[in-house]
């Protein structure tokens, strides 16, 4: 009965990770058939590497970027969703359906609002604002990339959040209010606390999520302008499938695993200091 | 106290219930009894208040939708406007002159049907296929005891670890040796089989252990086997859990991206979000209309959907993250 998932984990899984380790002590240039042992070299050009260095930073902006932007809205959109107004149902919709829409679709149709003569523009030169061309500015670009791709999932969150809210006993708030304690002051000592299990996890999935974005940095930018959102992903993809480079692709694969790795060991080690949990 | 400042009708009026409030000023909210009228008019005011507060949450909601539910109005009136229209300076908010135009040009340009089945059969092949496989596995692992279990489901789990991306270049190494370059193999058997399902054998396997023994064992006095209870019995039971599965699997399939370029490359096989790209004019540029004629041909079905069953979707979705 495992042997399916087993023997598919061990082709698909086990057997490239090795495979990558392997090959990234290569040489290896399809187009030119080569393929010889070069030891370190791949990671020592690493080292050397500017466009590797830019795309570590635009990785880490994007990532920064990404959570506290995704984290924030989820949990202001959770709350608000947790007050009992009406259309509470309605509203839930409208925020989680771009989950279920395919991210190349919503990507387009973003594009599209941001082109300088686009959407968005258009709506602001009604206002008297002229808008930036947002996808040729460096900063403009990072920025749309990242707020493109909070819309998209952030209802996700928002939907983990809410039960996370709703499971927060009444009891407590109410005891909180007697002593006088303020809205503020409630969310900020007991709601968050008793949530903060659910924070990790998200947080922990939308960090490593963050790390594989590649379709909405290939439709909006394609890495532009210049090198500002060409991510680790996308950099990865460039040297492999653009130039054929599959030796120092699959070093950067590496490192992207181990990455993803320690990210996630950190958090998991870290949860005890700021994860409340119940005895 | 610096938190009775905060206005708290504006940030946490729902759980506030009129008949608890005079009792908390009675026993001593330090701040209400200083300024204490007849209690009457204080209800009445807080009252208003709150509605206000209230309302204006409602306003704020409203607002937040926007970058929401906008991007999908704009794609599908915009697919019914001419370029002419779309490339004008200040946008009309309504197409003026409906056309459908775009709509055949889809069609015309590229294999468009062609590539909408490819999606669609290669996204239900994957969702069986990870069902089958990670329910199997997930019951095994819940269920069985056999030598290695622990080890073997340990290294099942190293798939959470792994992104996608980062065994790419082995994996198209792979599918090129065995020469199913520009096939649909790819796209079928890794995400069944690969680090893709391993979520689905996890929430399978987590789901079976809460599942209450009674009923299997039942079926084992019944004189069933372990396939027999499998199939007959927990696997029936588990829908809840295989729903979940289906959906984040689907899903996943339908808008894959890197694995779809780096393996595919005749028109006719592609899968749409590739083929969405694919709209742009002889310079390169995206001609818009067709191009989101086509987007709004892929999104309003699935849209559609969950529209119908959004709480399985909601909970499907959640579940996936929650485990």
């Amino acid at each position: 009965m495992v042997a399916p998932a087993v023997l598919g984990a061990l082709a698909f899984v086990v057997a490239p990770l090795v495979a990558v380790v392997w090959y990234s002590l290569h040489e290896w240039n399809v187009l030119a058939n080569t393929f010889t042992f070069a030891g370190a070299d791949n990671y020592e050009r690493m080292l050397a590497d500017p466009g590797l260095r830019d795309s570590l930073l635009a990785s880490l902006w994007f990532s920064v970027g990404l959570v506290v932007l995704n984290i924030t809205l989820a949990l202001l959109l959770a709350v608000l969703l947790n007050q009992r107004l009406p259309g509470t149902t309605t509203f839930r919709t409208f925020f989680f359906s771009p989950v279920v829409v395919s991210l190349v679709a919503w990507t387009i149709v973003w594009s599209f609002l941001l082109q300088a003569d686009g959407g968005i523009n258009g709506f602001l030169s009604l206002l008297g604002v002229e808008g930036p061309n947002w996808l040729r500015g460096e900063t403009t670009a990072m920025l749309s990339v990242i707020v493109v791709q909070v819309f998209k999932n952030v209802g996700l969150n928002m939907i983990l959040f809410l039960a996370a809210l709703q499971g927060v006993p009444e009891e407590i708030q109410e005891a909180a209010r007697i002593d006088g304690a303020g809205a503020w002051r409630r969310f900020r000592s007991i709601t968050l606390p008793l949530i903060s299990p659910t924070v990790l996890l998200v947080s922990i999935l939308t960090i490593v999520g963050s790390l594989e974005v590649f379709a909405q940095i290939a439709v909006l930018t394609g890495g532009g302008p210049g090198s500002s959102t060409t991510v680790l992903v996308y950099y990865l993809y460039q040297q492999a499938f653009r130039f054929n480079d599959f030796g120092y692709a699959s070093a950067i694969s590496v490192l992207l695993f181990v990455i993803v790795l320690v990210l996630t060991l950190v958090q998991w080690q870290t949860r005890k200091r700021w994860v409340f949990h119940e005895v | 106290m610096k938190s009775d400042v905060m206005p708290g009708p504006a940030t946490l009026p729902g759980a506030d219930d009129a008949p608890a409030r005079p009792a908390a000023s009675g026993t001593g909210g330090d701040g209400r009894d200083r300024a204490r009228p007849a209690p009457a008019r204080r209800d009445r005011a807080a009252r208003s208040r709150r509605r206000w507060g209230r309302g204006a949450l409602v306003a704020l909601l409203v607002v937040l939708s926007v970058p929401f539910v906008f991007p999908t109005w704009w794609m599908a009136t915009s697919s019914l406007k001419p370029m002419s229209e779309i490339l004008r300076a200040v946008p009309t908010p309504w197409p003026q002159d409906p056309s459908f135009a775009a709509y055949g040009e889809v069609f015309r340009l590229q294999p468009f049907a062609q590539q909408y089945w490819n999606s669609l059969y290669i996204a239900v092949v994957v969702t069986v296929g990870t069902i089958l496989v990670a329910s199997m596995a997930g019951y095994a692992f819940a269920r069985i005891r056999f030598p290695g279990a622990n080890a073997l489901f340990l290294l099942v789990l190293v798939g959470l670890l792994v992104p996608s991306e980062v065994t790419i270049v082995p994996l198209f190494r792979m599918v090129n040796s065995l020469g199913l370059i520009d096939t649909h193999w790819p796209l079928v058997v890794i995400p069944i089989l690969g680090a893709p399902s391993v979520l689905a054998t996890f929430i399978m396997r987590q789901f079976f252990l809460g599942l209450p023994g009674e009923l299997e064992e039942a079926g084992r006095m019944d004189g069933l086997g372990r396939w027999g209870i499998f199939w007959r019995i927990a696997f029936p039971l588990s829908r809840s859990a295989i729903s979940a599965v289906a959906i984040f699997t689907f899903l996943k399939s339908w808008n894959l991206y890197l694995e779809p370029i780096v393996y595919l490359s005749s028109k006719d096989r592609f899968t749409l979000p590739q083929a969405l790209t694919q709209y742009v004019d002889a310079y390169g540029g995206p001609m818009w209309n067709v191009q989101l004629a086509a987007t709004t041909l892929t999104v309003l079905p699935v849209l559609a959907v969950f529209l119908v069953a959004q709480k399985q979707f909601v909970q499907g979705l959640a579940h996936t993250g929650l485990k």
